[in-house]
């Protein structure tokens, strides 16, 4: 018969805790990030699709169209091509696309790449209903940020 | 001025008592998802208007605008008398609670008693639901729906007879006129009447809780047991009219627990009387209900049904005893 009491009292007492509880995280500020009106700062090492490095004296690629990172991507996700220039001694590039819809994000052509030339971006806000937005120009992507 | 007629004075209370629960129903979800972000820190609806403050009636207007799919195989009748027959005893009721000493649609003698007559009528509005609509969680739904009201009325109506022997009147604004002149008048902390007032007031907001099949005794429609529950086949404004019925059965639970225990429309200090006290102690007493659901996980059907019988009852009916006693033996200490 004790504990029938002591079970009521303690069972109340316990209820009234969670309440206090609940009631103090009500006033607490909140900690959600509104996204599409904010959003975080993505951390260093952040893998988003690849894209190509500049180079700041020229302020073109750095890409020397070796195509290792053609050669290293495991699903043939990219296709570089460079062509030869008059008066110039090494290929420029020409062509840099990556299809996206297969890559995994391995960074097997970041490792790959001996001038440094290409990086992870930060970009995640990639949503689409068509295939054909996944087909990334890198070039002309470089080109556009300038 | 004098009074208007009384065929106007019906029509306008019952054209501003339907648009109060209909209000009620609306805001009172604005105010539960408003408290449920801000309990998990979030910040609930705020995209419509300021606040959010739009949203409810988005959300009505989608409901009225939807499609009402009635399922095979139901029975077409009482299919469809279950909805209104789940809201209309809930706005019947407002017909008799005193807003303040002269707002009220109907003051009659027996407005306590025609409160619980009608809000046992709302239990067959669930049972039909789950019955009529030919599925087999709605069924279980209703028979838990059931089960849990019946379990709770009888410490509730064993709570209001206390009340009663007390007040000695049936009228709701009696009772609270009764309890004029200060918090100490009011009959939660009425010690010379009955010692365990409290406890009655927690038997008393607990089982109006439970009959209104709020969490955490929301047995009658676990999600993660019965889809909906007893609403399950329902859409549109069928199922509009079942919600609305909640909550305007919160707001009725929430409202007796103020006349009977908190003063209604007194006030704590004894200045000004009026329907803004009514309003405040009503919409504190919402609040609790809200961050009550909150808190506490549901429990299980044993778990409801023992806390009914083996606690709340033996305490209701000791209190009903006591109650009994301090009658009589009260004016023989002090006569």
């Amino acid at each position: 018969m004790s504990g029938y009491f002591a079970e009521i009292f303690s069972g109340t007492k316990s209820l009234a805790i969670g309440m206090g509880i609940t009631f103090k995280y009500m006033l607490k500020p909140v900690v959600t990030v509104q996204y599409p009106y904010e959003t975080l700062k993505m951390p260093e090492r952040y893998r988003g699709h690849i894209e190509l490095v500049k180079d700041p004296e020229t302020g073109e690629a750095k890409c020397i169209v070796c195509g290792m990172c053609q050669r290293a991507c495991p699903s043939g996700c990219i296709t570089v091509a460079g062509d030869k220039r008059e008066g110039e001694k090494k290929k420029v590039l020409g062509k840099y696309v990556l299809n996206f819809t297969t890559c995994s994000l391995c960074g097997s052509c970041v490792e790959s790449c001996k001038s440094g030339a290409i990086k992870f971006s930060k970009e995640y806000n990639l949503a689409s209903t068509r295939k054909e937005d996944y087909i990334l120009d890198l070039l002309q992507r470089l080109k556009e940020q300038r | 001025m004098n009074p208007p007629s009384e065929p106007i004075r019906l029509l306008a209370f019952l054209i501003g008592l339907i648009i109060f629960a209909a209000l009620n129903a609306a805001y009172l979800v604005w105010l539960e998802r408003k408290v449920a972000g801000h309990v998990q820190r979030r910040i609930g609806p705020k995209e419509v208007g300021p606040f959010g403050l739009l949203q409810p009636l988005v959300d009505g207007i989608k409901l009225m605008t939807k499609q009402i799919l009635v399922p095979d195989h139901i029975d077409p009748i009482l299919f469809r008398i279950a909805p209104p027959l789940l809201l209309i005893p809930a706005v019947m009721s407002f017909v008799t609670i005193p807003f303040s000493e002269t707002l009220v649609a109907r003051d009659i003698n027996l407005g306590l008693l025609m409160i619980f007559a009608f809000a046992s009528i709302n239990v067959l509005g669930i049972l039909l639901g789950g019955w009529g609509s030919n599925n087999k969680y709605a069924v279980i739904a209703a028979a838990r729906g059931v089960s849990q009201n019946v379990a709770y009325e009888i410490p509730m109506l064993i709570t209001v007879i206390t009340m009663v022997m007390i007040t000695h009147t049936l009228n709701l604004n009696e009772i609270v006129r009764q309890q004029a002149g200060g918090i100490f008048n009011w009959y939660i902390f009425r010690w010379s009447a009955n010692p365990l007032m409290l406890v009655s007031f927690l038997i008393f907001f607990t089982c109006s809780m439970a009959e209104t099949n709020r969490a955490p005794f929301d047995l009658g429609e676990a999600e993660s047991e019965l889809v909906a529950g007893y609403h399950t086949e329902y859409s549109g404004m069928g199922f509009g009219l079942f919600f609305m019925g909640e909550y305007a059965n919160i707001v009725i639970g929430c409202s007796l627990a103020t006349l009977l225990f908190l003063g209604g429309w007194q006030c704590p200090f004894g200045l000004w009387p009026g329907v803004h006290w009514f309003l405040i102690k009503l919409y504190l007493l919402i609040f609790t209900v809200i961050l009550i659901r909150w808190t506490f996980p549901r429990t299980t059907i044993y778990g409801l049904l023992n806390l009914s019988w083996k606690i709340l009852i033996p305490f209701a009916l000791f209190n009903l005893i006591l109650t009994g006693a301090m009658l009589k033996i009260w004016p023989l200490i002090f006569p």
